[in-house]
Order: structure tokens, then sequence, then C-alpha cells
């Protein structure tokens, strides 16, 4: 009896201490690591070449917008970035489907997509900008071929796990095998294939900004070349943070659709909530 | 108060005959051996014959693993590889037919689709009427007593709920027999007395043939007019008991006698078939 009041006491004394720091404490933390960089580059302890102020950086993050210049080099890499994601989550989801679909199929392909997967799809930058030239072509490609395993594996993973009691439903009155997949197998696998697809879209940036590291006219991987060869820190620290903010976004786009169509899911997992805290 | 009639496998099968409704299902001869991974065969089925009238409520009652579920599989044309036959509504039948509906141990909806979608699937899949599924589904959820509940989702409702909503899918498209496989044996002893209420009330109102898979004795004898008692490894119907309860019956037909009675002589019958079982194995 006394032991369950003293814990609730301290439950209760402990709540809201706990409620101020887990809502202060990675604000807190933020900035004084902010405030602590920021002198000491003022007091010049650090090299501006290495690491320039946050001052200098979010002045030139302001230019980099007012002058236009990130949005139009901004809106090539999403592009590029959001056609080979498309291309993607199709061709992933329709190997995948075929290969469940089709025993045959599914192991034919397999030493192929085994081979394929073992290999950095970042090697094969250079000769994709060989094949599709510089234009926007190579890095659509790469992009597409570094996001296409996430929603593939997705995809596989998902219609395999499909609920035999409810296949039995349906096979019960007769259903074809184009019913059971439409009807059970690719609804049950949305939650599988869109852990793929939270995965791959940040994948599609990845691969579109080492596109344009190989070689292009446009785009947020191009200005940061270029910055860097400049010796201007302060502004690929400022594209830097462009990508980051376009990396969350693009997640967070994401979340919206898979809450949207996994309405029914009693609590989808979040990757950015578990690590944001 | 009727007697409990005592009957060989051979009487049953000639008064299931005697009886003037023509047999909706009949089954000659079932035997169904699975292979191990060992290598070794086991025998899960064998000569099992049973006839169920027109408007029967019958049960199969036996122990865990006696081959219960292998013989609502082949009736509901889940599995093949079985030897004897099957007639359901006096046809040989292998494989799905649209006259079952199954009722499984778990609900099996759909989490994606609404209570109202879950129900109107048998008719998505049999590609019937739209119009005339939504309007029977509707009826059904009424007579389930689940009215009210046709926007929810799975995940809102509760375990009996579900059951319910899964009895309400397997008449959707009006197969003439209510196939159900343990219904609510997941589910707790309150809610489990309270559905087999209900499932008498429906089976009398739907007017359907139905056919009990269970290991509750006291259910089968509740809700059953004949009661199959089955033998574990290999499964066989080693007696058939008539049930004279009166109906419509409340849950205070456990107090009759003649409940009580039966209930004990199908626990002494499944316990010899167990014994004889260990005898068979310790001969061994």
């Amino acid at each position: 009896m006394n032991d369950t009041r003293g814990l609730a006491l301290r439950a209760y004394l402990r709540s809201p201490l706990d409620a101020v720091l887990r809502g202060w404490l990675p604000i807190l933390v933020f900035v004084l690591l902010i405030g602590a960089w920021e002198s000491a580059a003022r007091l010049s302890l650090v090299d501006p070449m290495m690491l320039p102020a946050p001052s200098d950086i979010t002045a030139n993050f302001i230019d980099g917008f007012s002058t236009g210049i990130y949005l139009q080099h901004l809106e090539v890499t999403l592009f590029q970035a959001l056609s080979g994601f498309a291309l993607a989550c199709a061709v992933g989801i329709c190997i995948g489907s075929i290969s469940s679909f089709s025993e045959r199929f599914g192991r034919a392909l397999q030493p192929i997509l085994i081979a394929v997967e073992a290999t950095p799809k970042i090697a094969l930058a250079p000769l994709i900008i060989v094949w599709f030239g510089y234009g926007v072509g190579s890095k659509v490609v790469l992009a597409t071929a570094i996001a296409f395993f996430p929603v593939f594996i997705g995809t596989v993973a998902g219609l395999r796990a499909a609920d035999p009691g409810r296949l039995d439903v349906l096979r019960a009155l007769g259903a074809s095998r184009g019913q059971l997949f439409r009807l059970v197998t690719l609804p049950g696998a949305l939650p599988h294939i869109f852990a793929g697809i939270n995965v791959a879209v940040v994948f599609a940036l990845l691969g579109t900004i080492v596109g344009e590291f190989m070689g292009s006219k446009e785009g947020l991987g191009t200005l940061i070349l270029y910055a860097n060869g400049n010796l201007d820190t302060a502004r690929v620290f400022s594209i830097l943070l462009v990508l980051a903010a376009t990396g969350l976004a693009l997640h967070w786009s994401i979340g919206r659709i898979r809450r949207r169509l996994l309405f029914w899911e009693a609590s989808p997992p979040n990757v950015l909530a578990t690590t944001g805290g | 108060m009727g007697k409990i009639d005592r009957l060989t496998l051979d009487e049953s099968v000639a008064v299931s005959e005697s009886i003037t409704r023509a047999p909706v299902i009949a089954t000659r001869g079932l035997c169904k051996t699975y292979a191990t991974s060992a290598g070794e065969t086991v025998n899960a089925l064998s000569q099992v014959n049973f006839d169920v009238g027109q408007g029967e409520f019958v049960s199969l009652v036996g122990p865990s693993g006696c081959g219960k579920t292998t013989v609502m599989r082949i009736l509901a044309g889940l599995i093949d590889g079985y030897t004897g036959s099957v007639n359901i509504g006096g046809r040989v039948v292998h494989g799905p037919t649209p006259h079952i509906g199954v009722v499984f141990q778990d609900a099996n909806l759909m989490p994606w689709r609404t209570v109202l979608a879950n129900v109107t699937l048998p008719g998505q899949v049999l590609r019937l009427d739209k119009k005339a599924c939504h309007a029977r589904a509707l009826e059904l959820l009424a007579l389930v007593g689940l009215g009210g509940f046709e926007k929810k989702l799975p995940g809102e409702l509760s375990g009996g709920m579900r059951q319910r909503a899964a009895i309400a899918r397997a008449l959707l498209h009006d197969p003439r027999i209510l196939l159900l496989d343990e219904p609510f044996g997941a589910l707790d002893a309150m809610t489990r007395d309270n559905m087999n209420v209900e499932l008498a009330r429906i089976a009398a109102e739907a007017g359907k043939t139905v056919f009990l898979i269970t290991h509750s004795i006291a259910e089968s004898v509740f809700l059953s007019d004949r009661v199959l008692v089955m033998s574990s490894r290999p499964g066989r119907i080693i007696e058939t008991i008539k049930i004279d309860l009166p109906r419509p019956r409340s849950l205070d037909v456990v107090a009759d006698p003649m409940f009580a009675a039966t209930v004990l002589r199908i626990r002494r019958l499944l316990e010899q078939s167990t014994s004889a079982d260990l005898h068979v194995t310790l001969a061994h």
C-alpha cells in the first residue's frame, strides 16, 4: 500500500520535470551547440574555410533564396529525384509483384538481382554518365537504380507475408489468383511496401546528387561542387541545409500519403519520431 | 423429453438416409494422409462417413489434432490429395463451392475494409450484383446484431463483434450450408456462451444447414441436432449422437439432466478413444 503510494508520488514528481526536459532539452542542446560554434568562429578558433560561422551560413542561405539561384537548381534536382523515385516505385512494385506471382520468374531473376543488389550502385555512376550523357537522363537513371531495391525488397517481403487466414476466406469462395492478389495480398503488403518507399525517397535524392557530382550543368549537387571549387564553404553548408530540408519534406510527404492509404494500421512506425525525440 | 439414441456407424448412415430430407452433405470413405518432414506418413483421417440433412445442425467434436480441421478444409475445398468422396447438394465436388459459407476460427476480416465492405466481399469475388449485395449485407448485419456498425473498421470491433461480422460475410452469397470451424474458440467463456445462443438463432432464422467443428462438448450438445464424435489419429467417426433437447434452447438447458448425461456420454467416448490410443502406443 505504502509502496504503491510512494511510487505514484515519485511518478508525479518526475513527470513534469520529464516533460520540461523532453520538450526543452533538444532545443537547449541545439542552441548551446550553435552558440559555441558561432563564438569559436568569431574568436577565430576555427578556420572559416573549414567551419564558417552559423551567421555566415544563414546569410548565405537567405542570399541564395533571394537571388533565386537555389530555387532554380532545387527545381532541377527535385525533378530528377522525384522522376527517379517514381520510376523506382513503379518498377520495384511491378517486378516485386511479378516475381512473387510467378515463382519461376522470381527464381529466374534471383541471381541477377542478388548480384546487382550486392554492387554499390554509386559505383555505376561513371558508367551511367557514359550511357546517358550529362543531362537529366543519367541522374534519373542513377536515382532509379539506387531507389529501386528498397521498394522491390519491401514489395516481395510484403507479398510473402500475406495472411493465410484471409487468403483462405477468398479461396473457399473459389477466388482467382488475380482476385487473391488484388483483394488480399497487395493491400496487406502496403505497410511493407511503404517501409521500402520511405527509404527509397531519400535514396533517389542521394542518387541524383551523386549523378550531379559526376557531371552536370545544373542542380544543387553541381552548385555544391562549384562552391567547393571556389572555397566558398559557407555556401556549401547552406546548400547542405537546403538538401536536408528537402529530404525532410520528402519524408513528411510520404508519411502523409502513408497515413492516407494505411488509415487502418494500428500504429504506423514513424522513423523520424523515434529518432527526432 | 426425448431419449438419446445410440447409433453405430452403419446405423447412422441408414438413419440419415431414412430422413425424408435428402442429405446436403455426404462424405464416403474420406481418408487423408500427410507426409511429415521426417518422411513418415501420418493418417489424419480414416474412412470418415457422415451425412448432414437439409436444415440440420450437426457438430463434429473430437480432441485437438484429431483431424476435425482436415474434414472442414476438405469440405471447404481448401485441401486436395484425399481419397473418398464429398457430395454437396447431390453433386460430387472437388474444390471450393458457392454452396458453402465458411466461418473460420479467426474472423479473418480485411482490416482495410469497413465492416460493410467486408461483408460484401464474397459478392465481389463471385461477381454478384452490387446493389443486391449491399442491401443483403445490411440485412445480415442487422441479423447478427451489428446494425449501426457498417462504417466501422474491424480494428474498432471486439473479438465477438468481429466473429459476428464473419458470420454475416459467410451468409452473403446465400449458401445452403454454413460451415464453422471453432468459430468462438478465441473468445472468452461468457462471450462464447452468448455467441452460441446467437448462432442458434441466426441458423434458425437464416434456415441454413450448419456443420460446426468444435472441441467443446457442451457447445456441440447445446447447438446440435446430432453430434458426430471423432477419435484422434487416425480421425474417424466413432459415434453419432442424436440430441433431442427441445428448441429453442436457452442457456438454462445446461441444468437439464439429459444435457448433462449427453455431455458425460460424449466425454466418456472421447476418453475411451484416447486411452485406446495410449494402449496402442504403449504396445508398439
